[in-house]
């Protein structure tokens, strides 16, 4: 896994078959997940509005999962020097981002009907919200910082400064929720899950993390292209 | 103490840009060596790299004592070098000797040092002047000082004279002649010659 | 050692700045105090419900302020470049910078918590614990402002940027040192809260200069 990103070649030649399977089994396991999903019984107390958390829980996920390879990538860039590695944590930020808003537009989504209003600040949304923020920073630094080495070492070092406060946010959230209950109706983990949504759930989670895969290693793809280009450039400038 | 500097196969990029490739350079204490090439062509990178600032894309750049064993690199940085740029880092709010005091402690000098440093160098009106107040000159003097009142082998200067006037540009000859009299040695980058006999490099050619 | 020593006088003196430093951080706290009834409404009950919260917040605002200059000055005039090659790492070069700014700016807050959350409203027996938490959690908001301070060396947006990427880290202090502080006001368990948000602080300055020493390198190379 190491040697794949710190070798150019070696992931280029993996990455021109990986990335369109792992679209196809996106594609697939979506298609089977959404079927899942139409044929499970609506649930008693949500109704049809339950098909909103088979979007938002895997996205949920996704944000937290997506956010954890952004640092294991940053990891790696930091500590071998390898530019695959920085430019695969620059490529999943967005991604991440995107999954993370997601998650909270389809969580709002989900809880109106629920809860009455738009917005509630419960454990869950919460963290997810900081951690939306811990993104947006992320991206923020990145474009501010105009060498793209420097640029990919400071994003380096602020996603591991991230990470490793992560379960701590999560963990203050949680103390907060507890100390302001009465509040929320909404309890965290939400009702037990019954085997009917199970296994749409999975199936949607899979297939989302299979479509960032394949996503990441497009936009990894991608970036070697662009630095490639910026090369025979320089040179062709003299 | 370092004895001397070695670099071999030197490739420095800034950015995208590679800025020189394949150099090599060996002083030995008692020598001074001249830096020059036109604007941008990695005379102050060169010497950035030897402070240890700046990561060679190729290359080595060691320092061995006066028996030939070779130093840790991070103790020779941090210890045996001076390390001067052409901003002088001195802060426009405090007085000079406020500034100078900081940076001969910082770099392992004494009080005493800093004051010899300062009636060497003239400095005696200013101690008392705000930097702000200084002219280019004063303050280029003011940042020199420290070169004299910590005592460290390797001194990377970039464009050490160029504020100073004649007579002053003569008066730090006399102390660089010194400096290397006494086992130092000097990398300088430059575009005027200086005041001591040196060895020249060009960078970038 | 008087290397260090030295860099500590120096960092306070140029921090505290003749007063300056402290002075612009207690004029920003006032001036947020006095902004918050304006906007939420002079109503006693209602400003009083978020006193504590909100004076909290506002110190945590508070210290976002000295930030820009912990490292941009030293990095642009040529300082840092000296800082980085002396006797002691660049990491406790970064430990001296954060503890100074703790003492010249989070110190004067502190004592001046628990005047605007009495004007604001809150009972001023919530002073005590009000300081305490505002000494602990201004440690934290130091050490872990000086690690965005120290990431966006060099970048284009300097003082904003530095917000949007240390509020997050700012949120579990937040947390913690409100909740304890509400939680002595409403006679419950306040030591968890205390003892959450000293652990936080004390965390932040542990491995804090380990990122400022690494992003400055990194500025620096």
């Amino acid at each position: 896994m190491i040697a794949i990103l710190t070798n150019p070649q070696r992931f280029m030649a993996l990455s021109a078959w990986a990335a369109p399977t792992l679209g196809a089994i996106a594609a697939v396991l979506g298609l089977t997940g959404l079927w899942f999903d139409f044929i499970a019984p609506p649930d008693y107390q949500q109704g049809y509005t339950v098909h909103l958390m088979f979007i938002h829980v895997p996205a949920a996920w996704l944000s937290l999962f997506v956010y954890v390879c952004l640092g294991a990538a940053s990891f790696i860039g930091l500590v071998f020097r390898a530019p695959i590695a920085d430019a695969a944590a620059r490529a999943a930020a967005p991604l991440g981002a995107g999954f993370t808003f997601l998650a909270l537009a389809t969580g709002s989504l989900w809880g109106r009907p629920m809860w009455g209003t738009w917005w509630v600040w419960d454990a869950r949304l919460t963290s997810v919200l900081v951690l939306f923020l811990f993104y947006l920073g992320y991206l923020a630094l990145q474009s501010a910082i105009d060498d793209e080495a420097k640029a990919s070492r400071a994003c380096a070092i602020l996603a591991l400064v991230g990470l490793i406060n992560l379960p701590i946010v999560h963990f203050s959230v949680v103390w907060w929720n507890t100390l302001h209950q009465g509040a929320s109706v909404f309890r965290a983990g939400g009702p037990a899950m019954p085997p009917a949504y199970l296994v749409p759930l999975l199936t949607l989670a899979l297939a989302y993390t299979a479509a960032f895969g394949s996503l990441w290693l497009v936009r990894i793809r991608a970036e070697v292209w662009r630095r490639r280009a910026n090369v025979l450039a320089l040179r062709a400038a003299g | 103490m370092i004895r001397t500097l070695m670099i071999s196969d030197l490739h420095l990029c800034r950015g995208d840009r590679s800025l020189f490739r394949g150099l090599g350079l060996r002083i030995e204490a008692g020598e001074a060596v001249a830096l020059t090439g036109r604007n941008g062509a990695g005379k102050t990178s060169l010497l950035r790299a030897v402070a240890g600032l700046i990561r060679p894309t190729e290359g080595e750049i060691s320092f061995t004592d006066a028996d030939g064993a070779p130093l840790p690199t991070e103790d020779a940085r941090s210890r045996d070098l001076h390390f001067l740029s052409h901003q002088d880092g001195l802060k426009p709010g405090r007085t000079a000797w406020e500034e100078l005091l900081f940076q001969v402690l910082w770099t392992g000098g004494q009080r005493t040092d800093a004051e010899a440093a300062c009636v060497r160098l003239d400095l005696g009106r200013l101690r008392d002047l705000e930097v702000r107040k200084l002219s280019a000159g004063q303050r280029r003097r003011l940042a020199l000082a420290r070169l004299i009142a910590s005592p460290r082998r390797l001194w990377l200067l970039d464009e050490p004279l160029a504020p100073l006037d004649a007579e002053r540009r003569v008066a730090f000859g006399e102390i660089m002649a010194e400096h290397l009299a006494g086992g130092g040695l000097i990398l300088a980058a430059v575009h005027d010659p200086l005041p001591i006999p040196t060895r020249g490099l060009e960078v970038g050619a | 050692m008087t290397g260090l020593r030295a860099l500590l006088g120096r960092e306070l003196a140029l921090s505290w700045g003749r007063g300056g430093g402290a002075l612009l951080a207690l004029a920003f706290y006032l001036a947020m105090a006095t902004l918050l009834p304006l906007a939420a409404g002079p109503e006693p009950a209602r400003l009083a419900a978020v006193a504590p919260g909100s004076a909290w917040l506002a110190l945590a605002l508070a210290s976002l302020l000295s930030l820009e200059r912990l490292f941009e000055r030293d990095y642009e005039d040529g300082a840092l470049d000296l800082l980085a090659l002396g006797p002691a790492p660049l990491e406790a070069v970064a430990f001296a910078k954060c503890l100074a700014q703790w003492i010249t700016t989070s110190a004067p807050l502190a004592l001046m918590a628990p005047v605007v959350a009495t004007a604001l409203g809150a009972p001023p027996d919530l002073a005590p614990i009000t300081v305490v938490a505002a000494l602990a959690g201004g440690l934290g908001f130091s050490f872990c402002g000086g690690i965005g301070a120290a990431l966006s060396l060099g970048s284009r947006r300097g003082g904003v940027l530095i917000a949007v990427i240390v509020l997050p880290l700012f949120a579990p202090p937040v947390i913690f040192g409100a909740g304890a502080i509400e939680a002595f006001g409403a006679g419950l368990d306040w030591k968890t809260g205390m003892a959450l948000l000293g652990a936080y602080s004390l965390s932040a300055v542990a491995v804090g200069p380990f990122a400022m020493a690494a992003a400055c390198r990194n500025a620096l190379s």
